[in-house]
């Protein structure tokens, strides 16, 4: 599903972000990738959602391969992933609904549809009843199940969610989990870096660890230590 | 596809006036500027106009006058008319007799015995002429060179109107208006491109404002178009209002102006002109500010979202 062969990418000449970083990730998995800040998970999420090209180094993602990927196609190549950031990016002039229906706009999809399919997924994160609210009016952990409602509601394969939780309190922290685990049994592969150690070690996934712009551990059922 | 396409455009022109009603202050500030700045644009026009007319009015009485002598028969005379008919830079041409001529002096000068004394019907110093107006005042020497020819001076009997200081007094008058005219469009153009800088900078700054709108639509696979689509629009629509709030403080203006003014001038520029140029062309400056409006607008925010919607490399 997702394949990173020996993939460097440096922002300048001093020093590489990610240094021949190698990942291969089955469908239908759920991987943790975790590594202080400035490890690279980040330059790592850029270079999926294609917002970076690597410096070298061959990604494959859903079968795309990035190297033959036209700059008219990444938009198409966003629409198939879901992407769930740490400061949300929602867009405040938009309700929480239009801010989920946006993501099946741009597809063209028919508001027949979007009618119809937005509600259900607003339903399965929870936030019934806010559909008219502003990003704004929300509290951090509401504001984070808006855009995975946003991730999730054109059925990716796979979504990447970048710190999802680092801006929120436990029990936010845990609900949003919980919506990941969920996405995950119905079949979408699921990529989350997190800071949070309780969260890491009581989920019992893989877990993939970066530090300086290397994976240093690669473990089946991961344990981490936040040190 | 025809039916996504149809989808995709109204959902960019809906998400436009919906954006418009949701970011108000940007769009009054961003409006406000635009509207000045096209009022601005909007007076230079009509004052370039009514200046362009006074300048009309002043080089309309123009001419070369050509003095006959009392021996030119009917028929020399009627050549000369037939002749200078055909000269390239002449517009019309006037003969005036003897008697029509003194006539009119005697008209001119009713009140002043002392001149009508001097002159009387049986000793007619006056000489018959002929008034020749040109197409373009700044070409006179073309009609005065043909009037200087050996043949032509031997019908006259007095230099023409065109020579000595009155030939000076004419030349600077028209290369005066000449430059006056020339000085109007350079002014017109300086402007228009000043305004164009003023509503691009303004719309530049409403765009930067809501970048982060722009980068996220782009994160989650919208198309260029499509997320620059809504923008466009909102933008246009600040055009037209804009242009229409311009008009209409114009308009008021002058209705002011010249019920308070009664239709006075202001030195070269005649209200009571710009007044009547600017309710005869209303339907004409209308279409034109709001289509100007329209496409600076578009223009601006077409421009002005292009640095965020580029893929990094």
């Amino acid at each position: 599903m997702i394949l990173l062969d020996r993939v460097s990418k440096s922002y300048n000449r001093r020093g590489a972000a990610l240094e021949r970083v190698s990942l291969h990730v089955e469908p239908k998995e759920f991987v943790i990738i975790v590594g202080p800040s400035g490890a690279g998970k980040s330059t790592l999420f850029k270079l999926l959602t294609r917002e970076e090209k690597p410096t070298s180094g061959k990604i494959i993602i859903g079968g795309i391969d990035y190297e033959h990927l036209r700059d008219k196609d990444i938009p198409l190549l966003r629409r198939k992933i879901g992407v769930v950031f740490q400061d949300f990016k929602l867009l405040n002039n938009k309700t929480v609904y239009e801010n989920v229906a946006f993501a099946l706009e741009i597809a063209g999809i028919s508001n027949s549809e979007i009618k119809h399919t937005v509600p259900k997924v607003l339903d399965v994160v929870g936030l019934k009843g806010k559909e008219a609210n502003y990003p704004l009016e929300l509290s951090g952990g509401e504001r984070q199940r808006v855009a995975i409602a946003r991730a999730i509601i054109r059925q990716p394969k796979i979504l990447i969610a970048d710190e999802p939780t680092g801006n929120l309190d436990p029990k936010h922290a845990w609900d949003v989990i919980k919506v990941l685990e969920k996405i995950n049994r119905f079949g979408t592969t699921v990529l989350l870096t997190t800071h949070t150690q309780e969260i890491v070690n009581a989920l019992k996934r893989r877990v993939v660890t970066i530090r300086d712009g290397h994976i240093v551990s690669d473990r089946a059922v991961g344990r981490y230590k936040n040190t | 596809m025809k039916n996504h396409r149809y989808i995709t455009v109204e959902r960019i022109i809906k998400n436009g006036v919906v954006g418009f009603g949701r970011n108000v202050w940007l769009a009054i500030a961003a409006i406000a500027m635009m509207g000045i700045t096209l009022t601005i644009l909007l007076f230079a026009i009509i004052s370039n106009a009514t200046f362009n007319h006074t300048i009309d009015d002043l080089t309309s009485h123009i001419d070369v006058v050509e003095y006959l002598k009392d021996s030119v028969t009917p028929a020399q005379r009627d050549k000369q008319i037939g002749q200078l008919k055909q000269l390239p830079n002449v517009k019309s041409v006037q003969y005036t007799s003897k008697e029509q001529a003194l006539k009119s002096y005697e008209a001119d000068n009713v009140n002043n015995p002392t001149l009508l004394a001097a002159i009387s019907e049986t000793d007619n110093p006056l000489p018959a002429s002929i008034e020749i107006k040109p197409v373009d005042p700044n070409k006179l020497q073309d009609i005065q060179n043909f009037l200087t020819k050996p043949v032509q001076q031997n019908l006259q009997s007095d230099p023409t109107s065109y020579s000595g200081d009155r030939k000076a007094a004419i030349d600077n008058i028209t290369s005066a208006t000449h430059f006056f005219q020339q000085a109007g469009i350079v002014g017109i153009i300086v402007f228009i491109i000043i305004s164009m800088l003023i509503i691009f900078n303004t719309i530049r700054m409403a765009i930067f404002n809501r970048r982060d709108e722009l980068i996220i639509m782009r994160l989650l696979g919208a198309t260029p178009a499509y997320i620059r689509g809504p923008f466009i629009v909102e933008t246009m629509l600040y055009g037209a209002v804009a242009a229409s709030i311009s008009l209409i403080i114009v308009w008021g203006l002058f209705k002011v102006a010249s019920s308070t003014l009664q239709a006075s001038s202001l030195g070269l520029l005649d209200i009571g002109y710009s007044s009547d140029y600017f309710n005869k062309h209303l339907v004409s400056i209308l279409t034109l500010q709001i289509l100007v409006g329209i496409l600076i607008g578009a223009a601006s925010s077409a421009i002005a979202t292009r640095r965020y919607l580029k893929t990094r490399q």
